[in-house]
């Protein structure tokens, strides 16, 4: 028996069920349904334009979007507006990092911290895991190079001590060595039982720190497994469509 | 030394100019709201003190106090109830409905308080002066509306950049849509900017009906001349919009002390010159 409104202990993380998103006239979303347990990190795969970012923007409610269901821990969300979302334990990187200009680095990792959500991470935690950005606290945040922009834009979402992380093209437009870096700390990251969903262009980086990937193409999950298991021939025709 | 009192005068009454600009900086700054009712605000603000005084019978600087608070309380509904309403890609209905509320305040006003022109008597302290020296001295009323308005920026300055409050409104204003990921409810915190806005609305309007006469139709006066104070300063930067209210307080003055009619076009000229010859103002906002 379950009580009413406590969530299931067994429950998933987060159910997606037959998702639709439009924009205007154009539906960017079909029926997209994903599953996401506790503790599991998740690469969203595709091409430009495949629905990636509309998928988590969804998830946070930025995009007015409709769903037979939505639910993080058993309770239904898709009527949580945006504010709300972050109360619940979910935080997004946002595509292009969009740290804060006016605010300083600490600034803006304060932001993101403010619900004062209880959890492992604190500006000390963070510093930790990006020790570069304890140096660049009291810099605007738009003074940094893009990698350590990136480092400030995953902190900034984890001083909310999430359970689930989405991180929205991680790599994107960084140096393959700072791209490294960053996935080096991955497992700092999900080592703490959060979740995270990385949204990646560029798959090797994403498929080699996940336990589950789903492919995505015109707004479609063409493809869902775990990497071990999935061939490249496999992939890469769900990724192209050819 | 007739030109220096000139002078000194325009400084002080800057500061007035400086309260005008203030809250619509902060409207500005923080939601890209336009707010063309402001000027009519701080008129309506005066008629709620002069209300507030018929009741009581307290001192017109004492009344700022009862009506502040008041007038933060209804910036809030007002934001709440109508302008988040507007606020959205386009910045074109957050100016119509400003626009509208404008000619309904002012016409409101007419309607109940009609055009009769009326002050507020604040007593001794408005003839009140500190001699300086030979044939200048400085009025204690104008010198405290100074040292209000140095204190409320030099408060404003202190909330945004140090307070939890400050970093909302910034951050908020930055980029809302990211901002309400981090937990902040956009609507709520420009209900609190508003409020802000009105509070030292309030104050403004009270020292306005304090030092000359008022009657419903003077708002959008008030409005240009804030509008030139931020303008002049530079848009964003709250300590620039003191400076910009002084330079027009001054501009005003030695216009004034050239023909009295010039004292308005003085302004004008000065504000359209700084424009012409700086369009960022003169300390803008220094971004990354």
């Amino acid at each position: 028996m379950v009580l009413k409104g406590r969530p299931m202990a067994d429950a998933p993380l987060l159910v997606i069920e037959q998702l639709n998103a439009h924009y205007g006239a154009f539906q960017a979303l079909f029926d997209v349904s994903m599953r996401i347990e506790q503790g599991e990190v998740i690469a969203v795969i595709g091409a430009n334009s495949a629905g990636k970012s509309t998928l988590m923007r969804s998830i946070v409610r930025l995009v007015q979007s409709k769903s037979k269901s939505m639910r993080l821990r058993g309770d239904e969300i898709s009527d949580v507006p945006a504010h709300g979302i972050a109360a619940r334990g979910v935080s997004l990187v946002p595509e292009g990092r969009r740290l804060f200009p006016s605010l300083s680095v600490e600034e803006n990792l304060l932001a993101g911290g403010q619900l004062k959500r209880k959890g492992p991470w604190s500006l000390e935690t963070v510093y930790k895991l990006f020790p570069v950005l304890r140096e660049r606290r009291n810099q605007k945040s738009t003074s940094l190079s893009g990698g350590q922009q990136q480092m400030v834009a995953i902190s900034r979402a984890l001083m909310n001590n999430p359970d689930l992380l989405l991180i929205d093209e991680l790599s994107l437009g960084l140096a393959p060595v700072v791209i490294k870096d960053i996935y080096a700390a991955m497992p700092d990251i999900v080592g703490q039982g959060t979740s995270a969903v990385i949204v990646e262009q560029d798959t090797s980086q994403a498929l080699a720190v996940a336990n589950r990937v789903y492919c995505l193409r015109g707004g479609r999950v063409t493809l869902e497994g775990k990497p071990s298991e999935l061939t490249r021939a496999a992939i890469s025709s769900a990724y192209f469509g050819v | 030394m007739v030109w220096v009192n000139a002078i000194v005068q325009g400084v002080l009454v800057g500061g007035l100019y400086a309260l005008f600009a203030a809250g619509l900086s902060l409207i500005f700054g923080v939601m890209r709201l336009v707010n063309i009712a402001h000027g009519d605000l701080i008129v309506l603000a005066a008629y709620a003190a002069m209300i507030c005084i018929g009741f009581t019978g307290m001192n017109p600087l004492l009344a700022i106090f009862l009506v502040a608070p008041l007038a933060a309380l209804c910036g809030y509904a007002l934001q709440r109830i109508l302008f988040n309403r507007t606020l959205g890609a386009d910045i074109l209905p957050p100016l119509l409905v400003t626009f509208g509320l404008s000619v309904i305040i002012q016409n409101g006003l007419l309607q109940v308080f009609t055009a009769d022109s009326r002050k507020l008597n604040a007593g001794a302290i408005e003839t009140a002066s500190i001699p300086i020296a030979q044939g200048l001295s400085i009025g204690v009323l104008p010198l405290l509306m100074f040292v209000t308005a140095v204190a409320i920026i030099w408060g404003l300055q202190l909330l945004f950049y140090s307070t939890a409050m400050g970093r909302a409104l910034r951050a908020t204003s930055d980029d809302q849509e990211v901002a309400r990921l981090m937990g902040y409810d956009n609507r709520h915190i420009y209900g609190l900017a508003m409020a802000l806005s009105l509070g030292i609305v309030a104050i403004a309007g009270v020292f306005l009906a304090v030092r000359a006469n008022f009657d419903p139709s003077i708002g959008p006066q008030r409005l240009i001349f804030g509008f030139e104070a931020v303008i002049i300063g530079g848009l964003g930067n709250i300590w620039g919009t003191l400076i910009g209210g002084v330079i027009l307080g001054v501009a005003q003055a030695i216009g004034a002390m050239i023909d009295p009619g010039w004292q308005l076009l003085a302004g004008h000229l000065v504000f359209l010159a700084i424009l012409a010859w700086r369009p960022q103002g003169l300390f803008p906002k220094v971004d990354g």
